[in-house]
């Protein structure tokens, strides 16, 4: 990996652009190319960056002695770039780099409320993460915040005095949807502003489901991370797990076997083919044809039972663990595996010929929720959502991580961006995924499943960037003197399709908000933290 | 549309394989008679998310596909507490839906059951208690059972049901 060259035009433009910087030789934050740069130059930085054509990935802080040290990551052709600067704790600021890239809009005011960073010339004053349940002027992934909060608290009060963005003129009237949704799905406000049918504007607030996944991580073993990474997003437990696990073994120079590396591609294609399936299925529920939804969802329970009965557990939580897996594929499972993915191949496409046949489903997801590419390459969107706009970073092919590094792959892409393209894009990439698992079965290496991890002497850092089935992952973890976690940070996916919800809905009625919203499928959860 | 029917008739009713898992199907009769019983043969639950990973509401949904089809024994889902025999609610209580819970527990019509899912709403779960979380649901509202599990299987989730409604009288409880 060499880091330093693949930043040569870079180094470049931030030496034109005058940003006084330090290239870290050995970069602690492999596979990114780790560049500290002054404070006063860190606009110059990201707009230098944003005019190379780096796109936004992550942005994290934390606590570093007397000052905040601030990391965000940008990649490019799949070459990461992690600038850091930092921030004095008396007077915590940096300027924002949220102009430059909107995606790190909420980011920055998450990294705000919960370590009092301030970004100046932010576009938008407002809190994000913090609703109720702690002050403006307390900020809990601080050392002193105590993980339990204020004594005494309380029942925490609702969070009413959040401004909304709100419109006015004749006929227009706003929609508060949320927290509490009509059904079984997570909690979250969305503020629509309506002439009749039509939506004006959709405000998402989030953060409802806020657990201090970030605090509570403080402190952890090894293993107690990776559970908790599981947990972030439970659709998810495979790819964070593996996120958390590889950004340990990065920091710990720890190393799985073979066999244990090619079996997490596995679980993560099942993830993948599980959540897509299920996604496509209830897509269709959305716009009423419950054909699919039925069809489709017997498909996923299928997946589901073989889950429990091949790894002990049916969403496949706490199998990816540090050093490799909790389970050895035993006896005839990976035969198992490989003959449901030719039955599921036969029955899925059996099923998708009919949907595609069906002029009436045809008609509400065609041009229904159009995200153009201009705006997704903006947003920076990621996963199925940005491959279904034209922008068709996928980490396995372009920043590739064993095994995927010696595996040949397509990633589709198309251009239209709208509901049936985002279902389209999920169909490619369940045969896509079809595919790898029956490849990395038939050349799965033999051995342990597993290598001691043994825990970094001393503190140390690392990266874990993995593909989840909503997209890019990154997890930022440190590790301590002692050998606990000092720091954890996930970024799940849907940082960077959320606020593409907001866009790709202008110019649809109000009915068709369900649709668009199950097209996009932001977890909550994985973005509330 | 044809071939829609087709593959209809093809696949056929995958709920019957079910009827050959003793367990489930067992429960599940158990259950329609207690909810005839108590509930005039239909149950309506208001499913709550105070905070859980999604975990849970992924084996909450897999109840009502075509192997489970949990409607047969009477038991459906509804949009407003104010339908609701039933909340059940999943995660740690997050301290921002500390008031939405609450609400939405007083929106129900009396007499009201609360049934906690899953290890988070059981005891706080990986999350616990924090500045973040409230732990338990029986550290905000009443609960009336627990269904252990991370997430629990539809299984448990039906065994779980049939052991609050099931029972005659019901004392609410507090685990923690």
């Amino acid at each position: 990996m060499n880091g330093a060259d693949a930043t040569y035009e870079l180094r470049v433009a931030f030496k034109q652009a005058g940003v006084r910087m330090r290239i870290h030789r050995r970069s602690r934050l492999t596979p990114a190319c780790e560049i500290g740069i002054r404070p006063p130059h860190w606009a110059n930085a990201s707009r230098a960056a944003r005019a190379a054509g780096y796109r936004f990935s992550a942005l994290w802080a934390e606590e570093r002695g007397h000052s905040l040290l601030l990391t965000a990551l940008l990649e490019r052709a799949g070459e990461y770039v992690a600038l850091r600067t930092r921030a004095r704790i008396a007077a915590p600021s940096v300027p924002s780099i949220s102009k430059e890239f909107p995606a790190a809009d909420r980011p920055e005011r998450h990294a705000r409320d919960l370590l009092g960073l301030e970004f100046e010339g932010h576009p938008d004053p407002r809190r994000w993460t913090r609703h109720q349940a702690w002050g403006a002027s307390e900020y809990p992934l601080r050392r002193r915040f105590p993980v339990i909060g204020a004594a005494a608290a309380g029942p925490t009060p609702p969070d009413l005095g959040y401004p909304c963005v709100a419109a006015q003129g004749a006929g227009v009237f706003e929609i508060p949807v949320g927290p509490v949704h009509a059904g079984i799905i997570e909690p979250g406000h969305f503020r629509f502003q309506a002439v009749g049918e039509d939506i004006l504007n959709l405000e998402e607030r989030l953060g409802y489901v806020h657990k201090g996944i970030e605090k509570i991580a403080e402190g952890r073993d090894p293993d107690g991370l990776a559970r908790l990474a599981g947990r972030i997003s439970g659709d998810s437990a495979v790819a964070h797990a593996w996120a958390a696990c590889m950004a340990m073994e990065r920091a710990a120079g720890v190393l799985p076997p073979p066999r244990g590396l090619a079996l997490r591609a596995v679980l993560a294609e099942r993830e993948r083919v599980i959540n897509h399936l299920w996604d496509i299925a209830a897509i269709c529920n959305d716009v009423a044809f419950g054909f699919a939804y039925y069809q489709l969802g017997r498909l996923v329970e299928d997946w589901r039972r073989l889950n429990a009965a091949v790894f002990g557990h049916r969403l496949m939580l706490d199998v990816v663990v540090p050093g490799g897996l909790s389970t050895p594929l035993a006896g005839d499972a990976a035969s198992r595996i490989v003959d449901q993915c030719a039955v599921t191949r036969r029955e899925f496409e059996s099923i998708w010929s009919i949907l595609q046949e069906n002029a009436s489903l045809h008609d509400r997801l065609a041009a229904t929720g159009v995200l153009a590419p201009q705006d997704a390459g903006d947003l920076g969107a990621v996963g199925f959502v940005g491959r279904a706009s034209g922008h068709d970073f996928d980490v396995r092919r372009d920043a590739p991580y064993a095994p995927y590094d010696a595996l040949e792959m397509n990633v589709p892409c198309l251009a239209f961006g709208d509901v049936a393209a985002r279902a389209r894009i999920r169909h490619d990439e369940i045969l896509v995924s079809l595919d790898l698992i029956e490849r990395l079965l038939a050349s799965v290496p033999d051995g342990a499943v597993r290598n001691d991890f043994i825990v970094p002497r001393g503190e140390s850092e690392g990266l874990g960037i993995v593909d989840g089935w909503r997209g890019e992952i990154v997890t930022f973890v440190r590790f301590a003197a002692d050998g606990r976690i000092a720091r954890f940070f996930p970024r799940d996916p849907s940082w960077l399709t959320w606020p593409a919800l907001e866009r790709l809905i202008h110019g649809n009625i109000v009915p068709d908000f369900p649709v668009c919203n199950k097209s996009v499928n932001g977890s909550y959860s994985g973005q509330d933290l | 549309m044809l071939r829609q029917l087709f593959k209809i008739q093809r696949v056929g009713l995958v709920t019957e394989a079910v009827v050959r898992d003793d367990a489930f199907e067992l429960l599940g009769e158990e259950a329609r008679r207690a909810i005839g019983r108590r509930f005039a043969g239909s149950l309506a639950i208001r499913q709550l998310d105070a905070g859980s990973c999604n975990g849970c509401e992924l084996e909450i949904h897999a109840l009502n596909n075509a192997y489970h089809d949990i409607e047969r024994f009477g038991i459906h889902f509804v949009a407003s507490p104010r339908h609701a025999d039933l909340l059940l609610v999943t995660g740690p209580v997050s301290r921002h839906m500390e008031a939405a819970l609450r609400r939405t527990y007083d929106a129900m019509p009396e007499p009201k059951l609360v049934l906690a899912a899953g290890a988070c709403a059981v005891d706080g779960g990986e999350f616990g208690v924090s500045y973040a979380s409230c732990g338990a649901v029986s550290n905000v509202i009443p609960v009336d059972g627990v269904i252990p599990g991370c997430p629990p299987t539809p299984w448990a989730l039906l065994n779980g049901l049939l052991a609050l409604v099931g029972r005659r009288e019901s004392q609410p409880t507090r685990p923690l």
